[in-house]
């Protein structure tokens, strides 16, 4: 299946570079990737489906994706793009829990009578074992979405620094989080 | 429908609420960023659920649409909200602000701020 598709991707971008561009003409994937996301969203912020306004819109997106298609995708999709989305979505179920509890926590002490007591904000520092510029990118997204904690920094090598508010929201981290993504993307 | 949107909705307003207090009540600039980024983010999600589910009452094109962009608005919220909150922290660290500890104020350092 995975195969199939890397096929489909690899036909339809032979047939857009048939007229052999210069080098920086040339479409990739990030280009194409690009371009079905703006013509999805055009369809569905217009809201018309008749001839006239599809080609607006086909003509649009593929406008903008050609010029800044490199903006969106700046390295290489990583491999096995079908998976990769595939488990991307499965783990999104346990991010909403993970926010929805947190979001409890953090209600909890905000509505404390002796919050001053209960809160013990810190920035804790742990290095991350992900690699991928994506996988830090959604590890810090996660922790900021999180109630409780948010990313201050995270360097080149992986170091995150994150703000926490007590130590039941600092503790758990990097631990599951960490895990659930690193599974995502290093299968 | 109706009765599950109006619940979504009050969840909603309650999770604004406890974000606007703990704005007030928390004691520095970055623990009240918890609040402010997070909290809405929470109430964001119940009350468009809400305003959703409230559309697709009565079902047809243009309501599913207007529903698929509702949740378009939550998608880049969640994207957008704590990119904007990493911005603020950042721009606190690098203006040099400590953060609020419970411990005595001479035993922060340098080190904190990484």
């Amino acid at each position: 299946m995975a195969r199939k598709a890397q096929a489909t991707w690899d036909t339809v971008i032979s047939v857009l570079n048939a007229a052999k561009p210069a080098q920086s003409l040339r479409f990739n994937r990030g280009h194409l990737i690009s371009f079905l996301l703006l013509l999805a969203l055009w369809i569905v912020f217009s809201g018309r489906f008749d001839g006239f306004h599809l080609a607006m819109g086909v003509l649009a997106s593929a406008l903008v994706a050609r010029l800044s298609g490199g903006l969106i995708f700046t390295r290489p999709a990583p491999k096995g793009l079908p998976r990769l989305w595939g488990r991307l979505i499965a783990y999104l179920p346990w991010l909403l829990y993970q926010i929805f509890r947190a979001n409890l926590h953090v209600l909890y002490l905000v509505f404390h009578p002796r919050m001053m007591d209960k809160i013990n904000p810190k920035i804790i520092k742990f290095d991350s074992r992900l690699k991928s510029d994506y996988a830090r990118t959604l590890f810090a997204n996660a922790i900021t979405l999180t109630p409780g904690t948010i990313t201050v920094d995270v360097t080149a090598l992986g170091r995150f620094a994150v703000h926490c508010i007590d130590d039941v929201s600092g503790d758990p981290l990097p631990g599951q989080m960490e895990e659930r993504i690193a599974r995502v993307f290093e299968k | 429908m109706d009765l599950m949107a109006i619940v979504l909705l009050c969840g909603g307003l309650f999770f604004f609420t406890g974000g606007a207090i703990g704005i007030l009540r928390f004691p520095d600039f970055y623990s009240r960023l918890h609040p402010a980024g997070k909290l809405d983010t929470a109430g964001q999600l119940l009350a468009l659920s809400a305003v959703a589910l409230i559309i697709l009452d009565d079902l047809s094109r243009e309501h599913l649409l207007t529903a698929a962009k509702i949740g378009l608005i939550v998608v880049f919220v969640y994207l957008t909200s704590p990119t904007a909150t990493h911005a603020i922290v950042d721009a606190g660290v690098r203006a040099g602000l400590r953060p609020w500890e419970k411990r005595p104020a001479g035993e922060t350092t340098d080190d904190d701020l990484g």
